[in-house]
């Protein structure tokens, strides 16, 4: 991107930002709700694609870091008395040793392995912290009292997004970026031009689990009541890729476009038939899969170009 | 005494009961243009894999420089200066012209960025004869133009050693003598190379020295014209009593 | 000893789904994610027929069988053909067939809740069997009978007749099958087909045994990815021996530790596979 493209979306960054962060000031109860999902799964989908999107290795755990997350202020709170900003500050450094440790275990081989291994990863976890509290800290939901209110919290997620954003930005304009565009088209390419592939792809992952692991901690709030079943419920992980993916993972700002459309039919789905919003995840992924492969925005882009307009 | 680039030292390679490549030894020689021949099967593209780290060694060692490659993984031997082309042109199909050359230089040993990557990559990109198609999407070039561009990038990390894996295959005569003058080119450049071949023509106008392989073995080595009349090697292209 | 027969018994049982998921994956080289809603699907037959009109399962099976069959081979034909052919290498098409299938497990659990969305049991053959000295629930020993029965007669298949031994050939080279004539899309979708129909009559065996709801299906997929990629993809011996060794694992820690803690215990085993040795007991290193 030349200079002057690279400044003008930067300013329209933070024009959005801006308004972004006026949302409290005209949302209603309701309205405030759905903004607050929105930002979460914008951070999570933003966070997610930076790393499944170049990579294409499709990653299942957003749910595990989520959980971890939310559990970990659950617990902190509700069983040592701990401070909720002190557990927000620990969540994520947990999240990112565990992504860390799962990335140098499964990165090295083929991407199937890696999502096999994430898709039950979240249910492994929750089964495993169902039963420690089950039999060593005897409680089953933990409390998370605070004085946060939910316009408060999207607050905090869309600074986050921001930040998301401008290590997204930063990365794509770097070698580390070149390298993830690289090892996506061709890893045997990627590891012959001198890439460390596996140290390029663990960085990226070990962001992802931060990041997911810290939106996990900041929403906790919302639920009040902790539970292993939500926070680690795999849906999470399943909606994240829904999203980004619906969108489109070739831009920065292509899992927002997937985000906003895809938390609105939910809460229309959840609300009027909610026996039917497994049904409705499925269609999502089947459309994504046969008829937007690389989500609208790619689309788009596909029938810009074929019109022969150049796109940024 | 011309300094030695590669030596390989009783490489063997087994895939389980299966022997590739059989106790073979070899060096190659500073700005040398070294071919390796042989019938199909014979494990040319398996000993290029061994070099270039695609595959390691199961006996026997090769050395770059003096110094141990055997041990080390594709992109540490890359870091170490060799670049190397595949037999299935590998180009990148999501990155522009410009980026699938700069590829090669960004995480070598060059390590170049940004404006001055992009001014060498133009640079190789018109050596190799693409001018001028920097803004053709890659998965539309033709075949040749991806050959070409495959060997930008092998280029652009101004390797110590090049292997072209049948870089001259499936050309049309007006492309491979272009093809063969571009090798010639980047020998008298200085630049070492290993070629794999079927392409006759090519050994002979291009190698000094080449490597005759059958079923894994090296059955015979010398220059163009003697291995080319060795009866052995007659033998195992063509069939007995010729 | 009570809990190794148990373990083998289940183990046996679970050979028997992998099976069907090894077929799909390993000749038809679709990762099928949709595979445990399929055993949940032949589950629920089994469950309804035999509340309704106390049909055994082993008959439901024979019926259910065909229907999955075809079920199987039109779901191939044309949701994944598509993808097959769109493929441009092998990477994107196991991430595209991951998406499709992981979309239709959705589907299919989804259509399943709304038709019955509580647990499902059924008491069939549950009483004591005894085998050296020590008692085990008949209808367990049934299912392993005829998972075994079926398996071999699977084995027999594959190695005995012709297509079977095409079809292991596909399993080892999609490539070098085509160019010894064997037409591998046709081979791919009668796999496809077939896993799927053996993993439906899995599904019906466990039943016969196991409690199991509409959502339970990915659980099962799981468990036979972690026993194909144990025993190697494409490997019929060593997904015997790992399906074996998981019921194993499995009964023990749910005996000895802690029921709740099966799926941690697989959970675990794989990390160590994938740590260690990624190829599997059995499998070939990849070159």
């Amino acid at each position: 991107m030349s200079h002057e493209n690279e400044f003008k979306s930067l300013v329209w960054g933070a024009v959005l930002l801006v308004l972004a962060a006026c949302v409290p000031l005209v949302a209603n109860g309701y309205w405030m709700s759905i903004a607050l999902t929105i930002a979460m799964f914008t951070v999570l989908a933003t966070s997610w694609s930076l790393f499944s999107g170049p990579t294409h290795y499709i990653s299942l755990a957003t749910a595990a870091f989520f959980g971890v997350g939310g559990y970990l202020v659950g617990t902190g709170m509700s069983d040592y008395n701990m401070d909720f900003w002190t557990m927000v500050a620990i969540a994520p450094v947990v999240g990112a040793v565990l992504a860390f440790l799962i990335g140098i275990a499964t990165l090295r081989l083929s991407g199937v392995y890696f999502v096999i291994f994430t898709l039950g990863l979240a249910e492994m976890i929750r089964t495993l912290v169902s039963w420690i509290q089950n039999n060593f800290t005897g409680s089953r939901g933990l409390y998370v009292l605070t004085d946060l209110t939910e316009a408060d919290i999207y607050i905090y997620l869309v600074i986050l997004a921001a930040v998301v954003y401008l290590v997204g930005w930063w990365v794509n304009r770097s070698r580390l970026g070149f390298a993830l565009r690289i090892i996506g088209n061709d890893e045997t390419v990627a590891r012959h031009v001198g890439i460390n592939t596996a140290t390029s792809k663990v960085i990226l992952f070990t962001f992802s689990g931060f990041v997911a692991a810290l939106v996990g901690a900041l929403i906790a709030p919302r639920y009040t009541y902790i539970e292993p079943n939500g926070v680690f419920s795999p849906e999470i992980s399943f909606i994240v890729v829904i999203m980004a993916l619906l969108g489109g993972t070739g831009r920065l700002w292509g899992p927002i476009v997937g985000v906003i459309p895809f938390a609105l039919l939910q809460e229309y789905i959840n609300a009027n038939y909610s026996n039917y919003s497994t049904l409705v995840m499925g269609i999502a992924f089947l459309v994504i899969v046969y008829f937007l492969p690389k989500g609208v925005v790619g689309r788009i882009e596909q029938l810009l170009a074929r019109r022969g307009r150049s796109t940024w | 005494m011309v300094a030695t680039v590669l030596s390989v030292a009783n490489a063997t390679k087994r895939f389980g009961g299966l022997v590739a490549v059989n106790n073979l030894s070899f060096e190659v020689h500073q700005n040398e243009v070294m071919g390796i021949i042989g019938p199909n099967g014979s494990g040319k593209t398996t000993m290029m894999n061994l070099i270039s780290g695609a595959l390691s060694v199961s006996e026997g060692s090769i050395g770059l420089n003096g110094r141990f490659i055997s041990t080390l993984t594709a992109s540490q031997i890359n870091q170490r200066g060799i670049a190397r082309t595949f037999q299935l042109v590998r180009v990148l199909p999501g990155l522009s012209v410009v980026e699938n050359c700069m590829a090669g230089m960004v995480f070598g040993h060059r390590r170049l960025w940004g404006d001055q990557a992009r001014y060498e990559a133009g640079k190789l990109i018109e050596r190799v004869g693409l001018s001028g198609k920097e803004a053709v999407p890659v998965g539309s070039l033709t075949y040749i133009d991806q050959k070409r561009l495959e060997l930008a990038r092998a280029l652009a990390s101004s390797p110590k050693l090049l292997l072209l894996d049948e870089w001259l295959a499936g050309l049309n005569p007006t492309e491979l003598q272009e093809g063969i003058d571009l090798i010639r080119s980047l020998r008298e450049e200085g630049i070492t190379i290993i070629l794999v071949e079927h392409v006759m023509d090519a050994i002979r106008s291009l190698c000094d020295r080449c490597i005759v392989m059958a079923a894994g073995s090296k059955i015979a080595e010398g220059s163009p014209g003697e291995v080319l009349a060795d009866p052995e090697v007659v033998k195992v292209y063509i069939g007995e009593d010729v | 000893m009570d809990i190794i027969i148990t373990g083998l018994l289940l183990g046996g049982t679970y050979a028997l789904i992998a099976f069907g998921l090894n077929m799909q994956y390993g000749v038809a080289r679709i990762m099928n994610l949709a595979n445990g809603e399929f055993l949940v699907l032949g589950a629920l037959a089994a469950f309804w027929i035999f509340v309704a009109d106390s049909i055994s399962p082993i008959l439901t099976m024979l019926i259910v069988a065909p229907l999955a069959f075809f079920g199987n081979w039109v779901i191939y034909k044309a949701l994944l053909m598509p993808l097959v052919r769109r493929a441009k290498n092998k990477g994107q098409l196991e991430v595209d067939s991951i998406l499709a299938t992981f979309g239709m497990s959705f589907a299919l659990v989804g259509i399943m809740v709304s038709i019955h969305g509580e647990y499902f049991t059924y008491s069939y053959l549950a009483e004591p069997f005894e085998i050296v000295g020590e008692t085990f629930a008949l209808n367990r020993i049934v299912a392993f009978c005829f998972a075994v029965l079926i398996g071999v007669a699977l084995w027999l298949w594959l190695f005995f007749t012709r297509p079977g031994m095409a079809m292991r050939a596909v399993s080892v080279s999609t490539e070098a099958s085509g160019l010894v004539g064997i037409n591998v899309q046709k081979m791919s979708a009668l796999a496809f087909a077939l896993g799927g129909a053996v993993t439906t009559m899995g599904g019906t065996l466990i039943s016969t045994f196991i409690t199991l709801d509409a959502s339970v299906g990915v659980i099962f997929t799981m468990k036979a990815l972690i026993i194909i990629i144990m025993g190697g993809v494409g490997d019929i011996r060593g997904a015997i021996v790992a399906a074996l060794i998981l019921g194993l694992v499995e009964t023990t820690v749910a005996r000895l530790i802690d029921p709740g803690l099966t799926l941690a215990a697989a959970y675990a085993i794989f990390v160590l596979v994938l740590l260690f040795r990624p190829q599997g007991l059995f499998g070939r290193k990849p070159t």
